[in-house]
């Protein structure tokens, strides 16, 4: 038998390994690009569309802006975007598409919480920096640990944590909670996380009801009865897109809002919809500290130039996936500049890339948000009280609370619930608002 | 158990009230999915598009309207309109040049047809009204609340869901009910149903009847919608989630059935309220709680009957 090895075989060896060898697993210094090519994973259809195609909209506003600037180190950057519309095992199929056919340089995904805890493994094993732009399951970064992901904004724990101190602050006699959420993941989750901090931060409130409608449902006739019946102190609901416009027309015109106060984490998204049918007086929130009319951007101008101009294109007020799409892209902007910073101006590997992630500090619309070692991003969280305006023909918030998102997050190697669990009603006094 | 009767008997009767509304809507949509069953022996998948595209009309009929100044009164009206151009227009284009040409078709074939059409409705919806929720609750609005009474306390209710829903709804399964026993179209429709076969061959024009009841399935779906969209945001997908609930009214009443629709939409509509008061965690099993139960005892729904099958 022969072992010796020609020097054909060896040349075709060669030849092929460097072929079928992805940039990821080589060594060698990969050539600057002709472009970047960036996977964006977003909503396109199906309810929760009402979030990514804002969320699209932004990321093609955005991209064109940063390529009339001359693109990130001098390479223009281009999206190709794909619809997690169709589910878990459609968005796992074309994640791999987007690495191993398009050779994408980056991936921002997902927006369902239940994409992102399938994907991110995904992207991990082929070792592609991802970035978790809107998803908000805190499972991710505290049931395992990721090299290649990063989230760039805050997660579902200090969004919901938030509005409970929000209004444990202003409800210091608060007895009675009721909730209704969408019955999924999100749903369950959110009330998970506010009933498990309730109860250690305010022991013995009753929970009046819990109803979990079917998810996509238009009638919540029956649900508001209930609640108008057991007539709790404050109503908890993280629903949002078309279920909560719905819930809120319902609740509004059947006089639900006199009755309970609404805190609504999510209520954000809907205002230019729903308009004065939502009153005065009830707390909601936008999953972060961003919202077109912030109390205190740390920047005015670039603000007001970000929602200027997304009016102009689109005719609607950015919502706030349009400012964690803005979040994802600022980071990897920046991640770009430290990792351009670092090879000397060499373009970086997907490696080098990731690891400019790590403990990266970038700006958002209105502050800084930094990365922290384990890949979670730390937001504050801003939640108001709806009030009516003067000018426009949908409440805004006004009592406005910025929380720091030091606080409210659950610590690097901390499950969120077990974290919930050893808060005592102090730490109520040591929170703002 | 009359001391839990007492205990929640007012609650009990705001379940009735609530289910009432709920049932009056499945029932909409339900009863044109099963006519169109009942003659045409297809089972459209595309119906909850229907249901959809009628919402959508209606709510931008509705803001056309108060746009252009026309009194509160006229977004009741208008929900008809809508229901009318809906079913007027997209049902003889969907019998006359799809459906006609799969009539002898297998049933797979038919329902992987029909379910190529719902796909194709989806994205005309998101081409047409984009995905932005969509909501003009004028009617609503203009017909304000009416309190019930609940014990020393008041619960408000909307009379458009109080009074208009239930009454539309009796109004169409009596005037359905007429109209299929009482005129002679009906009675040819009815003859269809039962034999299709013995019916063309008595010189029924077949082709006719199933042009009229599937415009006029496609009416219904679309009316339901129209009445739905007053109270809900209209939102891509609302049309699958309508047409899963409609599937189990009609598996439960009996295909081709149209008062077995109505009582079933009752069952479901009353079982679903009744959930949320005493056991909200089964609210959304109840429907399908009750038409697996139905379908064990009676496989072909309550109002279905055994077909002999032909040689």
């Amino acid at each position: 038998m022969h072992s010796t090895i020609s020097r054909r075989d060896a040349l075709l060896a060669t030849g092929f390994g460097g072929l079928l060898m992805p940039a990821s697993l080589s060594h060698a210094q990969p050539a600057r690009p002709t472009e970047i090519k960036v996977g964006v994973v977003t909503i396109l259809s199906g309810p929760a569309s009402v979030f990514g195609v804002p969320g699209r909209n932004a990321a093609e506003m955005l991209f064109e802006e940063i390529n009339r600037a001359g693109g990130i180190g001098g390479v223009p950057v281009r999206a190709i975007f794909v619809d997690e519309g169709p589910g878990v095992e459609h968005t796992l199929g074309e994640i791999r598409r987007l690495v191993q056919n398009e050779r994408v340089d980056l991936l921002l995904s997902s927006i369902s919480s239940g994409s992102c805890l399938a994907c991110t493994p995904v992207a991990e094993e082929l070792k592609k920096p991802v970035l978790l732009w809107d998803c908000g399951t805190q499972r991710i970064f505290e049931e395992r640990s990721y090299e290649y992901a990063f989230r760039t904004q805050a997660n579902a724990t200090p969004e919901v944590l938030a509005p409970l101190l929000y209004t444990l602050k202003r409800k210091p006699n608060l007895r009675s909670v009721a909730v209704i959420n969408q019955d999924y993941a999100w749903g369950r989750d959110s009330w998970e996380i506010w009933k498990t901090g309730m109860d250690a931060l305010r022991p013995g409130v009753r929970v009046a009801a819990e109803l979990f409608p079917r998810f996509n449902s238009t009638d919540f006739s029956t649900e508001i009865t209930r609640l108008l019946a057991l007539r709790p102190e404050v109503i908890f609901t993280t629903s949002w897109g078309g279920e909560l416009d719905t819930f809120i027309k319902q609740a509004a015109e059947r006089r639900l809002f006199e009755r309970s106060t609404l805190v609504m984490p999510l209520a954000e998204s809907s205002l230019e919809r729903v308009g004065h049918a939502l009153p005065p007086g009830h707390f909601i929130g936008a999953r972060g500290d961003h919202w077109h009319l912030h109390p205190n951007p740390a920047d005015p101008a670039k603000l007001r130039g970000f929602v200027e101009n997304y009016r102009r294109r689109f005719n609607a007020w950015p919502i706030y996936p349009t400012h964690h799409m803005y979040q994802a892209i600022s980071a990897m902007r920046t991640a770009y500049a430290k990792a351009l910073e670092t090879t000397g101006g060499a373009w970086p590997s997907d490696a080098q890339l990731a690891r400019a992630f790590h403990g990266l500090e970038f700006d958002s619309l209105t502050s800084r948000i930094k990365i922290r070692p384990d890949g979670q991003g730390l937001e504050p969280q801003l939640i108001g009280t709806t009030v009516r305006s003067g000018d426009l023909p949908f409440p805004v918030m006004n009592d406005m609370v910025i929380y720091p998102p030091e606080l409210i997050t659950a610590p690097v190697g901390q499950k969120s619930v077990d974290w919930l669990k050893t808060l005592t009603p102090d730490f109520l006094n040591r929170a703002p608002g | 158990m009359a001391e839990w009767f007492a205990d929640n008997g007012l609650l009990l009767g705001l379940a009735l009230l609530d289910g009432l509304a709920y049932a009056a809507l499945v029932f909409m949509v339900a009863v044109g999915l099963n006519l169109v069953f009942g003659v045409l022996r297809i089972l459209n998948v595309a119906h909850g598009s229907l249901f959809a595209i009628g919402g959508y009309t209606a709510a931008s009929l509705g803001a056309f309207a108060a746009a252009r100044g026309l009194p509160d009164w006229m977004a009741l009206p208008v929900l008809l309109l809508a229901a009318v151009i809906v079913g007027g227009i997209a049902g003889p284009l969907i019998e006359r040049f799809l459906l006609r040409r799969i009539y002898s078709e297998e049933p797979v074939l038919q329902l992987l047809v029909t379910f190529a059409l719902f796909m194709i409705l989806e994205d005309v919806q998101k081409l047409v009204w984009g995905v932005q929720p969509l909501h003009h609750d004028a009617a609503m609005r203009w017909l304000g609340t009416v309190d019930v009474p609940f014990g020393t306390d008041v619960i408000p209710f909307t009379a458009y869901q109080l009074y208009v829903l239930p009454g539309v709804a009796l109004i169409t399964l009596v005037g359905l009910a007429w109209f299929l026993r009482r005129t002679l179209t009906g009675r040819v429709i009815v003859a269809v149903t039962t034999d299709r076969e013995a019916a063309t061959a008595m010189g029924i024009d077949a082709k006719k009847i199933f042009l009229l009841t599937f415009t006029f399935g496609a009416g219904l779906a679309a009316l339901g919608g129209a009445l739905a969209s007053p109270t809900a945001a209209l939102v891509p997908g609302v049309g699958a989630g309508t047409m899963v609930l409609s599937f189990a009214v009609v598996a439960t009443a009996g295909l081709g059935q149209v008062e077995g629709a109505a009582i079933a939409a009752l069952m479901i509509g009353l079982g679903r309220s009744i959930a949320v008061y005493f056991l909200p965690e089964a609210e959304v099993l109840v429907p399908y709680i009750i038409m697996v139960g139905v379908l064990l005892v009676r496989p072909n729904g309550l109002f279905g009957v055994t077909e002999t099958r032909r040689i």
